[in-house]
């Protein structure tokens, strides 16, 4: 039962030798931590964590399991909502879902509820092995998955249980989507996690296909009319990034943080002497932006050796990465520039990045979505030099789907119209994740693939 | 794992290779392009569609040995495998969606350079089989080097120029533009290049004061090839458009040629240093 225990700390790779290297931030706890950790849950009656959850994981459960010892039940129990815990347990922004919920983080510190997911998560994928094959009746019906991120992963995986043959397409090269290309290797191993989540859903009999671009080498309307498909699920997420329109953006040294990323990460660039892909740092790296990606782009910059500086237009509380990983960018050495918007980037006479400008800002009145909004200070500019810019400023859905798809609607986001459980405006097509609601989290993404296998299900049973 | 099931040298360090690939085979139009890995390690890069067969299910890349990926791919045999083959990629050439009538009324003169020549030939061909005959300027430095000769000549109308006058007209590939619309009083609606970025400034630079309109085909930088990363950025008109989404063709009198050679030099220095290595690594190994 609960005790008056400080919650346990997570162990942590010294921030200066991370800085310089891509190995994994946080050890995780190991079963002993896990367990006394899992034993200062209250066990509420009314769980606010659950409600708090986007996929009302039942946590006060899994722990309860914990505390018995009995982690093979804790998985269970996660997996009941869950199908990615060790990824979910290591990104998830908990400080505003479930633990930021926690009773006990009103006077004190909230359970550690998602680095418990994570211990249960990888001791699930190092037992995997152990686990019997379920034997899955196949209903003879076929669906089409579009994109093999975390909502096209957890679409495949319930799908696959429920009887169907399942195709995921992925247009690059590696299957992952975000969690490959995007999060870098210190905060989400390839090898250890993502490749393992990818391999369980694997082993349900799920087939994957890479370089298939969904749009141009295959039309969403041929898988339907000529492939065979029963239905199509469009996990495509959000990649489209965007640019702020300043003067010298097109100078050589400025890119988005996903053409950084997706060199770093997917690439491998972060390995010369393995990878052909070129990366270019210089000495200083600014990064505009201050999302969980800008915090990735920043954090990978300087770990290939250059000054990094994130410069963000609102202050420090409106930051809307997660605490932990702006806790860990400042450990690392990240210099922050709060209240603070570029204006120009400066260029060298051959076309190269020699600095940025900036004005600074300050906070006026809330504004519709409840930020305050900045305002330049007049007479505030001034320069910080540096040769690299990274632009952070968020991702858009791509359009090339709904382009070449007949009858599916967008809004003026570019997100695709889709019902809660995932319906679109043309019939047999369902869509979630990022490619609906426009950039958002890995756990939102994986709920609404499940939502989406839900409604498939419904969808191709009435038909019958 | 994508077979090349053909290959041949088509002049010094270009080499042209028909890979299997049915998917990319049947959904190919010219214009198009593929994304191409020659291994585990290897680099993404951006290669034209020269030539697609859709009861083969193969696709046709020609590769000119420039840097270490390019290398890489150029020293791969038949029967070996490319790691990656994605496509197609971008948008089709325009003359594709417009209406039979209105095609055939139009006169298009192609002018290719150099490697260039591969992606202008599906162009000219597809044009060919709709029943639009066109003129094709093809132009290398030297006798040599120029490619897909005989293949243009059974589709266009071909004209052949290089720099040192080993054959057909001697000088560059504006000079033969300006003796067929000046000099011989050709009139076209519309010219389409594809070379060097250097060559296809001088042509826009060429056709820009007789307001013949003028498409080029943009190589720039890319990593992924599907809008993801925004390497292949250019400006046209004063607008960022992406090469990989919006293009790879564009009105070549709107397009910063500047700004488009300046960036394709971006990781110039680490390409050097990489290549070298590789050579150097070639060499060692007897590859």
């Amino acid at each position: 039962m609960a005790n008056k225990i400080p919650r346990v700390a997570v162990r942590e790779q010294d921030p200066k030798v991370r800085a310089t290297n891509f190995e994994e931030v946080c050890y995780g706890y190991n079963e002993e931590e896990a367990l006394l950790e899992a034993t200062r849950c209250l066990n509420c009656k009314n769980p606010r964590c659950v409600a708090a959850c986007p996929v009302n994981i039942h946590i006060p459960d899994f722990i309860h399991h914990l505390t018995e010892g009995n982690i093979r039940a804790a998985a269970d129990t996660i997996h009941l909502d869950s199908s990615l815990p060790s990824i979910c347990g290591r990104v998830c922004p908990q400080e505003s879902q479930c633990e930021g919920s926690c009773v006990l983080g009103i006077k004190g510190e909230p359970v550690a509820i998602g680095k418990l997911e994570r211990f249960v998560g990888d001791w699930a994928l190092a037992h995997s092995d152990e686990e019997v094959a379920p034997v899955i009746e196949k209903n003879g019906k076929r669906v089409a998955i579009v994109g093999s991120g975390p909502a096209g992963l957890a679409c495949a995986s319930d799908l696959a249980k429920m009887g169907y043959e399942v195709d995921v397409f992925e247009a690059l090269h590696k299957l992952g989507g975000v969690l490959v290309y995007g999060i870098p290797e210190f905060r989400l191993p390839k090898e250890r996690v993502v490749a393992r989540e990818i391999e369980a859903v694997k082993r349900l009999g799920v087939k994957f296909e890479t370089d298939v671009v969904i749009g141009r080498t295959m039309t969403i309307d041929a898988l339907l009319d000529k492939e065979g498909y029963d239905a199509v699920f469009v996990g495509s997420g959000a990649g489209l990034p965007r640019f702020m329109g300043i003067e010298g953006e097109n100078l050589n040294g400025v890119l988005s943080a996903n053409e950084f990323l997706t060199r770093v990460n997917l690439m491998g660039a972060w390995n010369k002497e393995k990878s052909d892909t070129p990366i270019y740092v210089g000495r200083k790296v600014v990064v505009v932006g201050g999302g969980n990606v800008a915090m990735d782009a920043v954090r990978t910059a300087k770990r290939l050796g250059a000054e990094a500086v994130i410069v963000y237009r609102r202050g420090e509380a409106e930051l809307p990465a997660r605490k932990e990983e702006v806790h860990h960018a400042k450990e690392e050495g990240i210099e922050f520039r709060m209240l603070t918007n570029p204006t120009r980037i400066l260029g060298t006479d051959d076309g190269w990045v020699k600095g940025i400008n900036c004005v600074e800002m300050e906070l006026g009145e809330p504004d519709a979505s409840g930020r305050r909004s900045p305002q330049e200070k007049a007479g505030s500019d001034f320069t910080i030099d540096c040769d690299v810019v990274i632009m952070a400023l968020g991702t858009s859905p791509n359009p090339l789907i709904a382009s070449t798809t007949s009858g599916l609607n967008i809004n003026r986001r570019g997100c695709i119209e889709a019902s809660e459980m995932g319906a679109t405006s043309r019939e047999g097509v369902f869509a979630g994740g990022d490619a609906v609601t426009g950039a958002a989290t890995v756990i939102l993404a994986m709920g609404a693939g499940r939502k989406g296998a839900k409604a498939i299900d419904e969808y191709i049973k009435s038909k019958k | 794992m994508f077979k090349i099931v053909e290959k041949r040298k088509l002049a010094e360090n270009i080499y042209e290779m028909k890979i299997a690939a049915e998917r990319v085979a049947r959904a190919a139009l010219p214009g198009q392009f593929v994304i191409v890995r020659s291994d585990e390690n290897g680099e993404r890069i951006p290669l034209t569609i020269a030539d697609y067969d859709t009861e083969a299910g193969t696709v046709t890349i020609v590769t000119q040995t420039i840097g270490m990926s390019t290398k890489k791919i150029c020293a791969l045999e038949v029967g070996d495998s490319l790691a990656d083959f994605a496509g197609p990629l971008g948008r089709p050439s325009e003359f594709v969606h417009m209406p039979l009538e209105e095609l055939r009324q139009r006169k298009y003169l192609f002018v290719a350079g150099g490697v260039g020549t591969a992606p202008v030939y599906p162009q000219v061909k597809w044009l060919k089989a709709q029943g639009v005959d066109c003129d094709v300027i093809i132009g290398a430095k030297t006798k040599d080097m120029l490619i897909y000769i005989d293949e243009m000549k059974k589709v266009g109308n071909v004209h052949i120029a290089t720099d040192d006058g080993t054959e057909g007209y001697k000088g560059m590939v504006t000079g033969l533009i300006k003796e067929l619309v000046e000099g011989e009083g050709r009139k076209y609606d519309e010219c389409v290049c594809i070379g060097p970025m250097i060559m296809m400034k001088f042509v826009c630079l060429t056709t820009k004061p007789w307001e013949l309109q003028t498409t080029v085909s943009l190589n720039a930088l890319m990593v992924d090839g599907t809008g993801m990363c925004g390497a292949c950025r250019v400006s046209v008109g004063g607008k960022t458009l992406f090469t990989c989404v919006d293009g790879p063709e564009f009105d070549g009198h709107q397009v910063d040629f500047d700004e488009a050679m300046r960036r394709q030099a971006m990781y110039k220095n680490q390409e050097r240093t990489a290549t070298e290595n590789y050579e150097h690594k070639c060499n060692c190994y007897g590859k």
